[in-house]
């Protein structure tokens, strides 16, 4: 037992020498914790957009959520319904039902421009009219300020998310779309899904102002059970009066956001790798002049009988404590600057704003402290060999 | 010795620090190489061709349509050139994921409006004369395969035909290039009598239309007579010059310069503690010869550029890498990248810019530790020795 305790106690007094060391090496120090920093930071930052951005979309899908459109529609924007065959999607089997009848709305998807604060210029947001099973066939969703529109009047409320990213959205204020005028009655919020993004009035009102006769574009539905789907699906789509798609709310929104999602983790490896290797220039930079700077007191520890091993894992200690501080403070700062933040960008396929919220999840975190740790090692490594590679008596003369 | 052999001793002094340093540096350009070459593919697009140009379109939205009689009102309004229309038709060839805008022009029309858009002189006439004729984008043609002659299929989800169809086919009968590197060849367009003719609904109507104005500097004027003059219709327009109506798309993504430039400050902050120690530990080690140098008759600002010098060709060496490899690096990337990023390079603009960044870390990291060495006492610094 003695030998690996011997051992340890020779990596703890090699490893306090280096760490003791800091605050005369405090430049080079912090100019290696501050680049793993920026790693971590950056990597964190990048991947939480993405994570908000699905976050958002996905949100919005309970198990037993289903929409349905017309077939070889991908998006709302380009499916149609005339009112008949809204009325036999909502006779279907499987679907819940309460009191009012069976849940499914059939609803009416535009778009508006409206000016988008960040940026001042004007964007697609979402302008839904939805029928009365709307409120019922989604989860969560819940009026926060105002009342809801009034069924048959020219009102809409408006999706907290929307609400923040855009203007003239204020509850109580006016919006003018075209010649019409919309009361801004109420804001809701809907567990944080893509809801939020979009402004809601009653369908009916918003075909006449859009002149669209009876005709609907999708329908969502809320189905008995997860498990009845198939059902639900397999008697719209052997119906011969109809000429649908039906998907469960989960597929669509995922088949909407993978795009832009690839995207964003991608460039965010991407830029996230090449700051990595510059950052193991700067540990390197670093753990080698902190061997330099103690190449008398390693030799003299080695002429004094302490193992090669115990400076090389001293000295990788030191540079994974450098880079933990860093990594630690990277996440930190990525954490407190990004998590939360709130922005909107356009779906391509649905062609309209989707707001969200930079989400820093835990995985997150430990992705970038992970990332640390490896710069750490790599930067850590051959400055280690070096020091244990000195020859003692050359070390040794140089005093 | 001269002065250009002390500053390259200097640097040779501790090879691998001096080399580890180059190499973040390095990192540092070829990140803003990558950077800028992503932000331009993410806003750029905009021709130079478009200043005398407006885009007229739905007040509401662009999804609503405008009546294709406009034209004629548009192109009585004092101060219009021409006028022409086009219309999303937002269809894809085989595959959904592979996204190129396909719209129905007015041929003659449209190539008189668009001078940036090079058609060989025969294949225009092939245009003209072939209805179901349509002509592609380089970009797209390469993406494909399509050649001269070819026939092909267009989906869309949005324009039904009359007979229920939602395939269009068309014949290739053309390709063209841009003038410029920024711009679109990506698109493809075809004749709007033939797209009018053959669709179930929407008869007549048009996405927006493109107007040229006699005179650049009244631009807004025009813009504003021609909203004047749909004022109170049942389509109200919204008229812009076409660099803010394309640069209002870009920035529906959000936007992207502000993050871009968030990321890279804080690349180039690492880089300039990076570098900046490396120059101070350098400073302080040197305290000795410096002061011999004093001693035997450099003035102080020779010290100081002497410092500043070696900092310099240290940005520089790195700078010169780092951009070197993104110019490399940009165009390798540009051919895996082309489906998510089609308008992916690297702009001489953002090349210049990164050059006068490199001279400024040079600068900015040398100046402390420059002014220190000048500062320096002979007799203090020798006493340190």
């Amino acid at each position: 037992m003695a030998g690996p305790i011997n051992w340890l106690s020779q990596v703890a007094s090699v490893t306090k020498f280096g760490l003791l060391g800091i605050p005369q090496r405090r430049g080079s120090v912090a100019a290696a914790v501050i680049g793993i920093a920026g790693v971590v930071g950056v990597l964190i930052g990048v991947l939480s957009m993405a994570v908000g951005f699905q976050r958002a979309m996905r949100a919005s899908a309970s198990a037993d959520a289903a929409i349905i459109l017309r077939s070889g529609a991908d998006s709302e924007m380009v499916s149609g319904f005339a009112l008949d065959e809204t009325k036999v999607i909502s006779d279907a089997p499987g679907l819940a039902r309460n009191a009012q009848g069976s849940m499914a709305s059939a609803e009416l998807f535009v778009i508006i421009d409206l000016l988008k604060r960040s940026t001042g210029t004007r964007a697609n947001v979402p302008l839904r009219g939805v029928g009365p099973a709307a409120f019922g066939v989604r989860d969560h969703l819940k009026i926060e300020k105002g009342r809801a529109f009034g069924w048959g009047r020219n009102e809409v409320i408006v999706g907290v998310g929307a609400a923040q990213e855009f203007a003239g959205l204020e509850v109580g204020s006016t919006l003018k779309v075209g010649r019409q005028e919309w009361p801004v009655v109420g804001t809701f919020s809907a567990g944080g899904g893509t809801a939020e993004s979009e402004l809601w009035t009653d369908a009916t009102v918003l075909q006449e102002a859009y002149h669209r006769g009876t005709s609907f574009q999708s329908v969502y539905a809320k189905l008995s059970s997860p498990a009845a789907f198939l059902q639900f699906k397999d008697s719209l789509t052997s119906d011969p009066r109809l000429n649908v798609k039906v998907l469960r709310q989960a597929e669509y929104y995922a088949e909407q956001s993978t795009v832009l999602s690839t995207l964003i983790t991608t460039l965010g490896y991407l830029v996230a790798s090449l700051m990595a290797i510059g950052a193991v220039f700067g540990a390197l930079n670093t753990m080698y002049s902190s061997v330099s700077a103690r190449t008398r007191e390693i030799a003299t520890l080695r002429a004094l009988g302490f193992g090669a091993g115990a400076v090389v894992v001293s000295v990788m200690l030191e540079s994974v404590a450098l880079a933990l501080a860093g990594g630690v403070l990277g996440a930190g700062i990525a954490y407190l600057a990004c998590n939360g933040f709130h922005t909107a960008t356009v779906n391509w396929q649905s062609f309209s704003q989707v707001t969200f919220a930079f989400t820093v999840t835990p995985f997150l975190l430990a992705q970038g402290i992970v990332w640390a740790t490896i710069i750490g090692l790599v930067g850590g490594l051959l400055p280690a060999l070096r020091a244990a590679r000195l020859p003692i008596a050359a070390a040794l003369r140089e005093l | 010795m001269s002065f250009a052999h002390l500053v390259w001793s200097n640097l040779k002094r501790k090879k691998l620090r001096t080399l580890l340093t180059v190499l973040s540096v390095t990192i540092a350009f070829v990140l803003f190489g990558l950077l800028s070459s992503i932000k331009q593919a993410l806003t750029g697009g905009v021709s130079l061709e478009g200043a005398n140009r407006l885009v007229v379109q739905h007040k509401v939205s662009i999804i609503q349509l405008l009546p294709v009689s406009y034209k004629a009102r548009m192109e009585r309004i004092p101060g219009v050139a021409a006028a022409t229309h086009q219309t999303w038709f937002g269809g894809y060839y085989q595959d959904r994921k592979y996204f190129f805008m396909q719209n129905p022009v007015v041929p003659e029309e449209f190539l008189e409006m668009h001078p940036e858009l090079i058609l060989p002189p025969e294949q225009k006439q092939a245009w003209l004369r072939t209805r179901t004729g349509a002509i592609v984008g380089r970009k797209t043609a390469e993406r494909f395969h399509w050649k001269l002659g070819d026939r092909v299929p267009i989906q869309t989800p949005i324009w039904t035909k009359s007979d229920g169809s939602t395939a269009w086919d068309f014949d290739v009968v053309g390709i063209f290039d841009g003038k410029e590197k920024t711009d679109d060849t990506m698109s493809f367009f075809f004749h709007y009598d033939y797209f009018d003719e053959g669709r179930a609904r929407g008869k007549g109507e048009v996405g927006w239309f493109t107007i040229r104005v006699k005179d650049p500097a009244q631009a807004a004027a025009v813009a504003k007579l021609v909203d004047q003059e749909f004022e109170n219709s049942a389509e109200e327009t919204r008229t812009e010059p076409e660099g803010a109506f394309l640069q209002a798309w870009v920035k529906q993504i959000g936007n992207i310069a502000l993050m871009t430039a968030a990321i890279l400050g804080a690349v180039f902050f690492t880089i300039l503690l990076v570098t900046g120690n490396t120059m101070s530990q350098a400073v302080r080690e040197r305290t000795g010869e410096l002061g011999v140098l004093k001693a035997i008759g450099f003035t102080n600002g020779r010290v100081m550029a002497l410092v500043l010098a070696e900092s310099c060709v240290l940005a520089a060496l790195g700078g010169v890498l780092g951009l070197g490899c993104a110019c490399i690096l940009v165009p390798a990337l540009a051919k895996p990248l082309s489906t998510m990023l089609p308008m992916f390079f690297f702009p001489v603009r953002d090349l210049l810019a990164g050059s006068g960044i490199c001279l400024a870390l040079g600068v900015v990291t040398g100046v402390f530790p420059a002014l220190q060495a000048m500062r320096l006492r002979v007799a203090d610094a020798l006493r340190r020795m």
